[in-house]
């Protein structure tokens, strides 16, 4: 074999004899080399100052918050600040939202086709269906939005979230999965689609599915302010008022921690069946507390964020709201479609402790979580009959109180044990449409695809059913 | 008798600010790159302010975290400097380019495939040992490379004190001190990576000498030889043997069907795989 003359398969054969000669602890040596020569360059171009700080505040901030003891009672009252926060600031702009959206500009929209002369079912579809839950969507959305996302945002360039990321790491490995999947949990808490992209952080393909199926039990911003409100109406209005804010952030925060547990269980159950393997070990890098640019987060979380996932609520709730105003007004035999749709879906839903009204909505919400509410209100109202309220079969509509939301939903049947499970079922059901999509792209296999988006449906089935079976049993409902 | 001082008036203090040259040289292009004259990777370690010098260099908004992770897929944006306008392409963060994970792969594979004009590699500066170890290994694949030594103001606030020339000197390549967030030294590293990408400066990079292993270097040395006999040219034989030696997957491959044929010749080869494009993240 003579230099001069050398291809590149001469190049790889020698590598391989050279190898052989090598011994294993070649990638070692390799690491051990750059390290040394990194500390000396290093050591030549710093300087430190003579005296240590005595009080690092790092440090200090580092031992409190990744504490065993304190670590976890601190993120849960970091969290349920933020969701207090949320819940406290949110209504107020909400309902001046709705009633100049809905109360204002809708009556407006609908004397003005009429004197243009629209044809009812054209003003029905446009006005009643796509315009109103595009209104319903933003005047709900946009407030708790605007008031989470920054909160969220500021903890995040504190440099909080690599500390949570460190508390739930031990747990994660417990469970058989990666470290890193603590990370994608938390971007998964504002998008799922984002959290699934972020598994890429994953370099095992085992734990990477493992983090992909799992994502969506971290809850979504679709999905925060159906939890926000229900839990508001239901849960705040069990307990004296002055309790109310807190005790609703707490049940908000409940069932957040209840989706990181069915996270662990999940991947623990998939690692031990057909997931089966070692979590690998990594290093998890938690950076320096950096003083949140209040200012400048506030503009990125606004832009970044709120405006992307409100346009993409908004877009979404546009065909949703002509689908329902459509399957509402047509009619077959002596009834409408969704009211077929809903009697068929009934017996089911009440197994589980929901009712067909719920069912045919997450059917309808497939593309976006963020319409579940608006869209229960509308099918509850078409079907219970009820009359002085909304506009007609298929409008959505906002309720100018809480209360009126309530008395709708308790004409509709809805007792404490609906509201608890159908938090639970927001939490555990298929992704949405995206993210299947996205979880398509990442796995580029239908049958994975199929276990993420078919697993948490099963699940939230049993999970709703077990609930309601137990509140039956003992006589609760 | 008392003096009034003389105030320039807010029209021309904006005035003053519209022709100043850090705003005569820059423009920010944002994602619209069609006709770039020269390519630049953005490399570090997570959590070094890599988007934030992202985002000051193209006006783009990408999302900054404080936390690893957080690019996941490469993002492109584009600026003009002088006369020239370049291409950005932020690369995954990472702590080293020896291991396989896929943001790894990534980096590696776009520094050394998509041969960047210039690759800024972005540091910590109050954690400079353990960034330095990405930087040699970058600076063991290309020659042209600049640093941009980033979070200087919180390296004040500890107290280090960071000689920048010193680093520059023995690292052999432009080192430039930086606060992104704050925009100081953004002009200085534009001037650095335009001076290099012209060839205006030719930097002359730090490499490894001696693994500290006789047996290892001598084999090195050997391989080293038969991958400048087999590509003439190629810049970085050394590096490449290396990662032959080590069994690298990717590397043999790229022996094996000639893209690293092309780059010994100077050519840019085909851009590497699909899942190497920008992926959409949607928020």
């Amino acid at each position: 074999m003579s230099v001069q003359s050398a291809t590149p398969l001469d190049v790889l054969n020698a590598a391989r004899e050279l190898r052989a000669g090598l011994g294993e602890d070649l990638h070692d040596h390799l690491s051990e080399a750059l390290y040394t020569d990194a500390a000396r360059l290093a050591d030549r171009a710093v300087i430190r100052p003579d005296e240590r700080p005595r009080f690092d505040l790092d440090r200090t901030l580092d031992r409190l918050l990744t504490s065993r003891m304190l670590g976890f009672p601190i993120m849960a009252a970091l969290f349920t600040l933020v969701f207090w926060i949320t819940i406290a600031g949110a209504n107020v702009p909400s309902s001046m939202l709705a009633t100049l959206l809905v109360d204002t500009i809708h009556p407006a929209l609908k004397s003005g086709a009429a004197s243009l002369g629209f044809p009812w079912w054209l003003s029905g579809v446009l006005i009643d269906g796509a315009y109103l839950a595009m209104a319903w969507v933003v005047s709900v959305m946009l407030p708790p939005m605007a008031i989470f996302f920054p909160l969220f945002t500021l903890l995040e360039d504190f440099g909080y979230l690599p500390r949570v990321a460190f508390n739930l790491d031990r747990l994660f490995s417990r469970a058989g999965a990666h470290g890193k999947q603590s990370l994608s949990m938390m971007m998964g808490f504002g998008c799922n689609a984002a959290g699934v992209v972020a598994t890429r952080v994953i370099d095992s393909p085992r734990e990477r599915l493992i983090a992909i199926i799992t994502n969506n039990f971290a809850i979504c911003n679709g999905r925060w302010p159906t939890l926000i409100m229900v839990s508001t109406l239901f849960i705040g209005t069990a307990v004296p008022a002055a309790l109310a804010g807190v005790i609703s952030a707490l049940a908000v925060v409940g069932i957040a921690v209840l989706g990181v547990i069915i996270t662990f269980i999940v991947s623990w159950a998939l690692s031990r069946t057909v997931l089966k393997g070692e979590a690998s070990v990594f290093s998890l890098e938690l950076p320096p507390y950096r003083p949140p640019r209040v200012l400048q987060t506030l503009y990125t979380s606004v832009i970044d964020r709120t405006l992307i996932v409100l346009w993409r609520a908004v877009t979404m709730s546009v065909p949703a709201g002509i689908v329902i105003w459509t399957i509402s007004n047509i009619t077959i035999g002596d009834a409408s479609l969704a009211e077929h749709l809903v009697s068929a879906f009934n017996p089911f839903g009440l197994l589980l402790g929901l009712n067909g009204v719920i069912l045919l909505a997450y059917l309808v919400a497939i593309p976006a979580n963020e319409i579940i509410i608006p869209t229960i209100l509308m099918l509850t109202v078409l079907t219970t009959g009820l009359s002085g309220v909304g506009s007609g079969a298929g409008v959505m509509f906002e309720l100018d109180s809480d209360n009126a939301i309530r008395e709708i939903l308790h004409a509709g049947g809805w007792t404490t044990l609906t509201a608890v499970n159908l938090m639970l079922f927001s939490l555990i059901h298929n992704p949405c449409s995206t993210t299947i999509l996205t979880i398509y792209n990442e796995t580029k296999s239908v049958k994975w695809t199929a276990v993420a988006a078919l697993l948490p449906l099963a699940l939230g089935f049993l999970v709703t059913l077990t609930t309601a079976t137990i509140a039956r049993a003992v006589g609760l409902v | 008798m008392q003096e009034t001082p003389v105030l320039p008036k807010p029209d021309a203090l904006a005035a003053g600010c519209a022709t100043c040259p850090m705003n005569r040289h820059l423009a920010r292009l944002g994602v619209n790159v069609d006709n770039w004259d020269y390519v630049v990777a953005l490399a570090g370690n997570p959590n070094t302010g890599k988007s934030t010098v992202f985002n000051a260099l193209t006006g783009l908004r990408q999302h900054t975290g404080n936390w690893p992770g957080k690019t996941v897929a490469r993002a492109e944006g584009g600026f003009q400097f002088g006369d020239k306008r370049f291409k950005l392409v932020d690369l995954p963060g990472t702590y080293s380019l020896l291991a396989s994970s896929v943001d790894e792969e990534i980096a590696r594979d776009f520094i050394l495939f998509g041969a960047p004009d210039v690759t800024v590699i972005v540091a910590d500066a109050t954690r400079l040992e353990r960034n330095l170890n990405l930087v040699l290994q970058i600076l063991e694949i290309t020659d042209r490379a600049v640093i941009c030594l980033n979070l200087m103001d919180e390296a004040r606030r500890h107290g280090l004190t960071v000689d920048d020339r010193r680093l520059a000197r023995d690292l052999g390549v432009p080192v430039v001190p930086a606060s992104a967030r704050r925009g100081e030294g953004i002009h200085e590293l534009l001037q650095a990576v335009h001076d290099v990408a012209t060839g205006a400066i030719q930097p002359r990079p730090y490499r490894l000498k001696t693994t500290h292993n006789p047996a290892l270097d001598a084999a090195l040395e050997q391989l080293t030889r038969q991958v400048e006999a087999a590509f003439p040219g190629l810049p970085n034989a050394r590096w490449v043997a290396l990662r032959l030696l080590d069994g690298d997957a990717a590397i043999e491959q790229a022996v094996r069907d000639g893209s690293l044929g092309d780059l010994s010749r100077g050519e840019r080869p085909p851009a590497p795989d699909e899942r190497l494009m920008v992926a959409e993240v949607s928020a």
